[in-house]
């Protein structure tokens, strides 16, 4: 029987029931301007205010800490362009090779446009970066590290701790995109001393047009988007009180499922998919560092097949997945952050990222362990490399 | 999500004359593992009659190298050879209600692998070996380039890679693919304003990756090939620092491999001012 199961968490995820039970009283209820001075302002106001705290609690920050922005990508932006906005001349920008578009082409932009200079670290086949060539790596110029905290694709998790805390011996800001790893992995900012850090609310089971951008008290960042008062003149424009109050919600559900036991039973999932794919199907290849990984990601790789032509024939059973495949993408480009790992091509244009959520139930898992094997078959049987086992 | 039509859909999930040949008499293999496509064709051809008895194919890549490779078999059987050699690839997108744009080089390998297979057919080799390889990353000629820019009437670089892949991954060669374009246009204004416009993208990050991808793809393999290797070590505007390994270190020759032939490279397919140094003596 065919069913419907949708294992690319990484790339969006489903509004919770919850979440948007939350929100829907401030369309047509409570729709006033959180900036009024009248009976519609004010439960506006305290619903910002409430949300400000919950998604606060959840890293551990202060509220005045948190500025609400459209998405993940804004967020990154703001605190990039801010930062050299803020400080020109210490321009010397530390990044890596696998971090998300959103870091790597306003790096990018920055370097040609604004005449900063940037170090890209490499990873190792594994993924992983290494502390020390980011030691290496700052000069007396250097301004800013900007490192992911878990990798999207792969769900690496890379050393933010050790990396927050060299930064701030060194008088260096620290800028973390944490959109793949709030909710999944405990962040607690009090501990570790990031600078900013940017997380998206679709992630965490809003609506898409959420975010936040984490600022520490004390460091002083531009603003990006500029014309009013709101978000103490941190971040122009009216607030977006529905999908704060989604924000909000999410956050605080995300901080039980912390504690809960939640995570543990996502990991359990996609341990058990992994292990039977990896058993069941010769040729495969799980990508990134296995034991230091998001509980919710695989990326796998299978040889003498193209992740395109993967992913249609599971679109075909009701199974959503996504490929590092260049011909899956609109360039011809194959991923980034598999081609940076060094992977063979075989590999690569073979990969599979498959991610959960917490409403990701056991009997979806068996329905994919069922169907995926006869898809990557299916594809081989049909692939001049390879040779039908004797 | 592409916008693929019902025709490339239904090839894609139900593809016909899939397998190998064991009695085919033209075989042709086009594309590899490392450009993400790749098709090898069988014919069966009646060598009375010279018509195509049978095809059948193996493709690894997506949905429309698959439908392109699937319907292509069903386009030959009862063709005469000289039949199947009018077969371009505009009649294959054509048989599959169209492919976009970025997809085009899917049908390209389909016409391919016939010409290759009717070629094998008859004793002959195609014949590329003679046209330098523009495009490293997907190993594409510049005989290609020219043949798909007067075939089709390509005007645009994004044009070339639609048809070729040219370009469409490091994008290292798009310099080349639009002098190549001007030469064939006859727009010399193009060749100019894009020249310059791709030196001035380059930033130096990419410039610098532009010198050690090139060094890493296209010198090191040659020098591997005899034992040797080669690695950079550093580059500053300019000077390229380079150390040798393996058969290399400590070669005789070295200085002339380094001059003559790694230098040479650099100055001919990046820019003529690079300079090559051995790591150590700076």
């Amino acid at each position: 029987m065919k069913k419907l199961v949708y294992l690319d968490n990484n790339a969006t995820c489903m509004t919770s029931p919850s979440v948007r039970d939350a929100m829907m009283p401030y369309f047509n209820e409570f729709y006033g301007n959180p900036s009024s001075m009248h009976i519609f302002g004010e439960p506006a106001a305290k619903a910002l205010k409430k949300a400000r705290e919950q998604v606060a609690a959840l890293l551990n920050a202060k509220p005045s800490e948190i500025i609400f922005t459209s998405c993940g990508s804004e967020s990154n932006n703001h605190a990039l362009r801010g930062f050299l906005e803020s400080y020109p001349k210490k321009n010397h920008i530390i990044s890596t090779v696998v971090e998300h578009p959103a870091v790597l082409q306003t790096l990018k932009f920055l370097e040609k446009n604004k005449g900063c200079t940037l170090t890209l670290l490499p990873v190792d086949q594994n993924g992983n970066i290494s502390l020390e060539k980011l030691k290496e790596a700052v000069t007396t110029n250097t301004g800013l590290i900007t490192i992911m905290s878990a990798n999207n694709e792969t769900g690496v998790i890379y050393p933010i701790r050790e990396i927050a805390e060299f930064a701030a011996e060194k008088g260096i800001l620290f800028h973390t995109d944490a959109v793949q790893a709030v909710g999944k992995i405990p962040i607690d900012l009090q501990k570790t001393p990031v600078s900013m850090l940017s997380l998206s609310g679709h992630k965490l089971h809003t609506p898409k047009g959420i975010g936040a951008l984490y600022i520490r008290e004390g460091v002083k960042i531009h603003p990006f988007i500029i014309g009013g008062h709101q978000e103490s003149g941190r971040r122009a424009g009216t607030e977006n009180i529905p999908y704060i109050v989604a924000l909000g919600q999410a956050c605080q559900e995300a901080g039980q499922e912390l504690k809960d036991g939640s995570l543990q039973k996502i990991s359990a999932l996609r341990n058990k998919l992994e292990q039977a794919l990896v058993k069941q199907i010769s040729n495969t290849k799980i990508n990134g560092n296995v034991p230091n990984r998001l509980p919710n990601t695989t990326n796998l790789a299978f040889e003498f097949v193209e992740g395109e032509a993967i992913l249609l024939k599971l679109s075909e059973l009701g199974i959503a997945g996504s490929t590092g495949s260049a011909c899956a993408s609109g360039s011809l480009d194959p991923s980034h952050v598999l081609t940076a790992m060094k992977l063979p091509y075989s590999f690569i244009h073979g990969s599979l990222r498959l991610s959960l959520s917490k409403f990701t139930t056991e009997e979806e898992i068996d329905y994919a362990i069922e169907h995926i094997p006869s898809v990557i078959q299916s594809l081989r049987e049909m692939s001049p490399f390879y040779t039908l086992p004797k | 999500m592409w916008d693929y039509t019902d025709e490339v859909m239904e090839h894609f999930k139900n593809p016909r004359n899939v397998g190998k040949m064991p009695d085919a008499n033209g075989i042709g293999e086009v594309g590899s593992l490392a450009c993400g496509d790749a098709l090898t064709l069988y014919l069966k051809i009646n060598p009375e009659t010279e018509i195509i008895e049978k095809a059948t194919f193996q493709t690894f890549g997506c949905a429309s190298a698959i439908a392109s490779s699937s319907i292509l078999t069903e386009m030959l059987p009862g063709m005469t050879l000289s039949e199947a050699q009018k077969i371009t690839n505009d009649d294959i997108v054509k048989q599959l209600g169209g492919l976009p744009a970025q997809k085009i080089h899917c049908s390209v390998m389909g016409q391919e692998a016939l010409e290759a297979a009717i070629a094998n057919y008859r004793g002959e080799t195609v014949a590329t070996e003679d046209s330098p390889v523009i495009c490293t990353c997907f190993n594409v000629t510049e005989k290609k380039i020219r043949e798909q820019i007067r075939e089709h009437g390509l005007t645009t670089l994004e044009e070339v890679t639609d048809y070729t892949k040219a370009g469409g991954a490091c994008g290292q060669c798009k310099e080349k693919i639009a002098k190549i374009l001007a030469d064939e246009t006859g727009n010399k204004n193009t060749e100019a304003t894009e020249g310059n416009e791709m030196d001035e993208q380059l930033t130096p990050f990419q410039r610098m990756k532009q010198i050690s991808d090139f060094i890493e793809q296209a010198i090191a393999p040659a020098l591997q090939a005899d034992g040797g290797d080669i690695e950079v070590v550093d580059i500053k505007n300019n000077d390229v620092y380079v150390k040798f390994k393996g058969a290399c270190s400590g070669c005789p020759n070295m200085f002339i491999t380094l001059k003559v032939f790694v230098e040479k490279q650099l100055q001919d397919y990046i820019s003529p001012e690079l300079r090559v140094f051995e790591a150590s003596r700076r």
